[in-house]
């Protein structure tokens, strides 16, 4: 049985297609501004990458913020049933699933089956998601790419004040005239997004195992930061930031 | 260089009325915030000159350029200045202040000295914070909320519109008003996500005085909700940068359903103007 998930983020759009547990293809696209349209595009793309036809989809199934734009899926699920679901798809033992996306950063508690027991999610501040990564590279003319692997040769803590990632883009300029080294303040935004989204989890409690996933999961400093915070090991899965698209079209296998 | 739609004009003042005369208390207070600084000089307690400029990187220096720049072409030399009181963020910073006062005091002391002693309820909107401040008739301060964590509610907010819509932040309120029908507020209160949810909003085809409107709404609301915590007593009135707004000051008076009280001389200089009288209280006092 083919099935497809789309995931429309606040940034990109992901498509998985799914045959009998197996993935056939998976596509991203950044969102911009149609994104109906970007959804149509991003699931041609997916049924050529596995040799599918339109017709032989039996079913479709939309998650994330822009769920309702996918006028193809049949039905949605909830982002954080989509997490439960993709995370398990990889590994079965998980109980805890954070996802840290462009815009939201969410917690979810679930069980074997992929059921959501409970869930807590941020999507009131831009500090405690990808936002702020993306606003710090601007103020540090770092590539996103790179703030990763720069955060793990920091040597020193730097203590950021700002709260808000408007703010910190003010402190990090004055940083910078101290003749902080990039590295450590990339270092203290992560750690600074970690600590936020450590509380948030804890209101649902840490059970193991435990796994991220969402864009930020991509970034290995951010990760590091995470493992400290919370104190346990993170799982992390192959193309982290598919698991909502993957939760969509296992969904969609009922 | 690309234009800087973000960048307010930076200005300074001297009085045409107010003359050096053998005054008995000469005191400047400084506001240093994280956006700008104000320097302001008092002769006996009267208004003589003033500055406003952006801080820079180092608050120290941005104090004392803003004091020389007071001080230009005034005939007064910051050695005669008697008294000097720091207050905001950078007040902790400023080597040659005799003192330091917390900006909430400042700016009810300031208020009540532009608006007079029916002021009881102040809302200073400062580039990187928004303050509610209820004070007495003398301009005392009796109970104070503030959020200074958040960038939504602030002169920063709107300086990342201005930059995002390519309008003057000057002109941004008055633009704003010029819409036939109100548009709902942005829904998102988070200044990164109002910024992604107005670019969608242009993109769409709203036009710039309509996205400006939607902002300048929720940006009400916000500390609209933030006065109402502290609670409203008439009168009321504003000081900081932002209440040079006219898009976000008469929301906030819509919202309130309270009209603020109308300032004769530039709100931005409140917190200054209360360092300087508190200056001029300790002279009096005899104290250093």
């Amino acid at each position: 049985m083919i099935t497809a998930g789309v995931d429309i983020g606040s940034k990109t759009v992901k498509v998985v297609i799914v045959k009998d547990g197996k993935i056939l293809s998976k596509v991203i696209m950044p969102g911009g501004r149609k994104k109906d349209e970007v959804a149509d595009q991003a699931f041609n793309e997916a049924l050529e990458k596995a040799n599918v036809k339109r017709e032989d989809v039996l079913k479709i199934v939309s998650t994330g913020a822009g769920k309702k734009k996918a006028l193809y899926a049949k039905d949605d699920i909830s982002e954080v049933g989509a997490d439960a679901k993709g995370v398990l798809f990889y590994f079965p033992n998980v109980r805890t699933v954070i996802d840290v996306g462009a815009e939201e950063g969410r917690g979810v508690k679930c069980d074997a089956t992929g059921k959501v027991l409970d869930f807590v999610i941020n999507e009131k501040c831009g500090a405690g998601a990808g936002s702020f990564t993306e606003a710090m590279s601007r103020a540090l003319e770092v590539k996103l790419e790179d703030m990763g692997q720069m955060s793990l040769t920091s040597h020193g803590a730097v203590p950021m004040n700002a709260q808000c990632a408007v703010f910190a883009e003010s402190e990090v300029i004055s940083l910078i005239h101290k003749k902080i080294p990039k590295e450590d303040i990339i270092k203290a935004v992560h750690d600074a997004i970690a600590a936020r989204i450590t509380s948030m989890i804890r209101t649902i409690g840490v059970e193991q195992d435990v796994c991220m996933v969402g864009g930020l999961s991509l970034n290995v400093g951010f990760v590091k930061s995470m493992k400290d915070a919370l104190g346990v090991d993170l799982l992390i899965p192959e193309d982290p930031e598919f698991i909502g698209a993957l939760g969509a079209a296992l969904a969609a296998q009922g | 260089m690309a234009k800087e739609y973000w960048r307010w004009t930076e200005y300074r003042w001297t009085s045409p009325d107010v003359k050096l005369n053998g005054q008995q208390y000469i005191t400047c207070g400084i506001d240093v915030g994280s956006v700008s600084t104000q320097a302001v000089i008092m002769l006996d307690g009267k208004l003589f000159a003033y500055s406003s400029m952006r801080t820079g990187s180092s608050s120290p220096e941005s104090s004392q350029k803003a004091l020389t720049w007071a001080l230009e072409g005034t005939g007064l030399a910051q050695k005669d200045v008697q008294y000097i009181v720091g207050t905001g963020y950078g007040r902790v910073n400023m080597p040659f202040a005799h003192k330091t006062v917390t900006e909430i005091a400042c700016h009810g002391r300031g208020a009540n000295f532009i608006y007079g002693p029916t002021v009881k309820t102040v809302l200073d909107m400062g580039g990187q914070d928004c303050k509610a401040i209820r004070i007495d008739e003398k301009g005392a301060v009796k109970n104070f909320l503030m959020n200074d964590k958040c960038a939504a509610g602030t002169g920063r907010g709107m300086e990342v519109f201005a930059d995002l819509v390519c309008v003057p932040i000057e002109e941004v309120g008055q633009l704003s008003l010029t819409v036939e029908k109100e548009p709902p507020p942005v829904s998102n209160t988070c200044v990164i996500f109002a910024k992604s949810e107005a670019s969608a909003l242009l993109e769409e085809g709203w036009e710039v005085n309509k996205v400006l409107a939607a902002y300048c709404s929720a940006m009400a609301h916000r500390v609209v909700s933030l006065l109402q915590r502290v609670g409203v007593e008439k009168e009321f009135a504003i000081t900081g940068g932002i209440s040079k707004n006219p898009g976000v000051v008469k929301r906030i008076e819509r919202e309130l359903g309270l009209e603020a009280l109308h300032p004769n001389i530039d709100a931005q200089i409140a917190g200054a103007i209360g360092a300087a009288l508190f200056g001029k209280a300790f002279l009096a006092k005899g104290g250093k």
